[in-house]
């Protein structure tokens, strides 16, 4: 099962390699993992997507990451209600003959075109990793060139702070 | 205060009540060795880094307290990988310092620089690169805090050899403060109330007893558990010394190389307390068949190692120094002694017999002397503190079997990582932080060479350490392994016999012995331990002994081969 994870840590160099490093040597699988500095100078917020067997392992990944001294706090958002997005950057052939069903998917899916040239055009989406793949999916069809994307990152709904919860 | 940096790290050194340091200058750690001299600061010169660093855990060990070694960049660094990992597998306390060089020169391949903190991120509790001579001394503070403090274990502080020539006004710190940091101490009482009411149905209790509590110095607690509810005990290699090995109530070793007893009482106890054990693969075997009937509890420090390699039905997530106590006056407030022994003596008479009926293979009457015997031998000449320590090999798990240790910290021993070559500079540790205690190291051939170069740092100090070489001539465990599942093809398994230890120890300036008969034995271990300084004595043993019981890799625990 797939895990989203909010890891607070110290905003210090090497953090992340400590924290992707322990998820792999303990032979858990990063999906996605995405990191940026908060509202806190001195806090850097991690997210992890993370693919554990059961809830024993998901367990084992949090215990793990917690014993990081530069760790501050884990939260858990996998049953958390909470908002998930991912930016893409997708580079793709665009003729004069197709470029207008290119348009018309850009707008359906609610994505915008931010360059364009002779033979290619880059569409920014932003969404749910889910939506983001269905793109992609379809720009198939038109030679995808190449893909960006930034990893998921997630924040729970309501008043309250991840760091509060 | 003004000062250098290097004066400053020396300043820390003693705010944190370090009395003596391992370490092998260089370039980088050149103005550090400076100020030593300076200093006048106590430093035990190795031959080898790999040898420092395994003395500083060596001392951890014998003392309780934080070991502390010097290398320099680079080279200097990396030579300490191996000792890191072993105090890191063993949770041992630990602060290595290692040179780095100049700011301007990181990332720049410099001569003789190593991304020290890189590599050991693995295997080190957490670790430092010091760029600011500001930051030294907080520094300083948090490594000894984290490394002494919840789970011990080796801290890495790389220090640019810019901070150490830099001059700035010195202050150490008063407190910590790491918000990432905050190791448990009390758990939850009402965990240790559940386990109580879990231990009064329990039919066939079994406690197994780990490294936790000889690292926690909670042997006494534990005893006086064990002694009120009369349960029997297994223990894991690095619990060894928590209870007399021969206490009543003590079944041995658990696992690979455990007793019968020991092996069938986790198969068939219906509730299994593990306390500061990690249930590590040499204990479980194949864990699906791991204590199949138990209930299994869990005391530890480290909420990861609950459910890590086992399921654990309850947990009590706390320093023993807590749960112990706490376990043994609930325990004591929810019935009488007798009450507790009466409903576990039948099962504690069974555990008893099975150790009585199938015991440890003894030595069979012969001209060669038999590697266990000398362990024996060993033991009725010592007193009941005396630290013994161990390389890696047939003669640390004969140790384990067959020394009868009363004491916690008097067996030292890598048993996490299994670092042949540990066994020497240990020893050297063990010795200097107990000088008064006689310290003896079982050896084999093949771990020895592995630092035997620390002959000459022990000889150098005049330290008097009595050492045991058990030369077979072959690597002992790999050719056991060769012998039983790789159809007698001893690769590479053989020593040749070709060094003569004897002259090697005297090259160093060690006494060296040589005992190849039973009646050389006798008289040559009691030369040996009153002779003055430090003694090798080298016993000829035949190669073709095996340890014995063993669980075959991949099998359960009651499918032992026996011998004997």
């Amino acid at each position: 099962m797939k895990c989203t994870l909010a890891v607070l840590v110290e905003n210090r160099p090497g953090v992340l390699t400590h924290i992707s490093g322990l998820i792999s040597r303990r032979a858990f699988n990063i999906e996605s993992i995405a990191a940026s500095r908060t509202e806190e100078v001195n806090t850097t917020r991690i997210t992890i997507d993370v693919e554990v067997d059961d809830e024993l392992e998901l367990e084992q990944v949090v215990n793990q990451l917690s014993k990081l001294i530069d760790v501050i706090k884990i939260v858990n958002l996998t049953h958390v209600d909470s908002i998930q997005r991912e930016l893409a950057l997708i580079k793709v052939k665009a003729s004069n003959t197709n470029r207008s069903d290119l348009v018309d998917i850009v707008e359906i899916f609610r994505a915008r075109i931010v360059d364009v040239n002779r033979e290619t055009v880059v569409i920014e989406l932003t969404g749910e990793q889910s939506k983001i793949d269905a793109l992609c999916e379809v720009l198939v069809d038109f030679g995808i060139i190449e893909i960006v994307r930034t990893g998921k990152i997630a924040v729970s709904r309501g008043p309250v702070a991840a760091k509060e919860l | 205060m003004k000062m250098l940096g290097a004066e400053a790290v020396i300043e820390c050194l003693k705010q944190e009540n370090v009395d003596v340091v391992f370490g092998y200058p260089g370039g980088c750690v050149l103005t550090l060795y400076d100020a030593l001299y300076k200093a006048d600061f106590p430093h035990i010169l190795t031959r080898h880094e790999q040898g420092a660093v395994h003395a500083a855990d060596g001392y951890a060990r014998a003392s309780g307290k934080v070991g502390v070694c010097i290398a320099t960049s680079g080279p200097g660094g990396t030579n300490l990988v191996t000792g890191i990992a072993t105090a890191y597998m063993d949770s041992i306390p630990l602060v290595a310092i290692t040179g780095q060089v100049g700011v301007p020169y990181i990332g720049k391949d410099a001569f003789q620089e190593a991304d020290i903190c890189g590599i050991t991120t693995p295997i080190t509790k957490h670790n430092y690169l010091v760029k600011k001579v500001q930051d030294l001394p907080r520094v300083m503070k948090e490594a000894f805090h984290i490394a002494r403090t919840g789970r011990p274990g080796p801290v890495v502080v790389d220090i640019s050899k810019d901070v150490f020539n830099a001059m700035f006004e010195f202050e150490y710190p008063k407190t910590v403060q790491m918000r990432g940091y905050s190791p448990t101490f009390a758990g939850n009482s009402a965990d240790v109330e559940a386990v109580v009411a879990a231990l009064q149905l329990a039919e066939k209790p079994l406690l197994f007893v780990g490294g936790g509590v000889c690292l926690s110095d909670t042997a006494d607690s534990f005893r006086e558990f064990v002694e009120l509810t009369g349960y029997p005990v297994i223990s894991s290699l690095m619990g060894l010394g928590s209870l007399p090995s021969s206490h009543p109530q003590s079944l041995g070793m658990v696992g690979m190389h455990g007793t019968y007893g020991a092996n069938m009482a986790t198969m068939e106890c219906d509730l299994l307390l593990g306390i500061g054990v990690r249930f590590d693969d040499r204990v479980t075997s194949l864990v699906k068949d791991f204590a199949p009937r138990a209930k299994i509890i869990h005391f530890d420090i480290d909420p990861a190692e609950v459910n890590k390699n086992v399921r654990t039905d309850l947990k009590v997530v706390a320093d023993l120094r807590w749960s112990l106590p706490l376990l043994c006056k609930l325990a004591t407030a929810t019935r009488e002694p007798n009450e507790w022994q009466s409903q576990v003596a039948p099962w504690l008479a069974q555990c008893q017999q099975w150790n009585r009926e199938n015991p440890l293979p003894s030595a069979v009457a012969s001209e060669r002397v038999a590697p266990h015997s000398v362990i024996e031998k060993v033991r009725t000449l010592l007193a009941d503190d005396a630290v013994i320590v161990t390389d890696v090999g047939q003669h640390q798990m004969w140790t384990a079997q067959y020394y009868d240790f009363v004491k916690p910290r008097s067996l030292l021993t890598s048993g996490g990582l299994g670092t042949m070559g540990y066994g020497l500079p240990a020893a050297m540790g063990a010795q200097i932080a107990q000088p008064d205690k006689t310290v003896v190291l079982f050896s084999g051939d093949g771990s020895i060479m592995m630092n035997c170069q620390e002959l000459a740092t022990v000889a150098d100090n005049g330290l008097p350490i009595t050492i045991i070489v058990l030369n077979n001539q072959v690597l002992g465990m790999v050719n056991q392994w060769q012998r039983m599942f790789y159809g007698k093809r001893y690769s590479h398994s053989s020593t040749h016999g070709g060094t003569d230890f004897v002259k090697l120890a005297e090259a160093m300036g060690v006494t060296g012995m040589r005992a190849a008969t039973l009646e050389e034995l006798d008289s040559v271990l009691q030369q040996a331990l009153t002779t003055e300084g430090p003694v090798l004595v080298e016993v000829m043993v035949p190669a073709t002994a095996d340890v014995l019981p063993m669980v075959p890799p991949g099998g359960r625990l009651d499918q032992m081969v026996l011998g004997g």
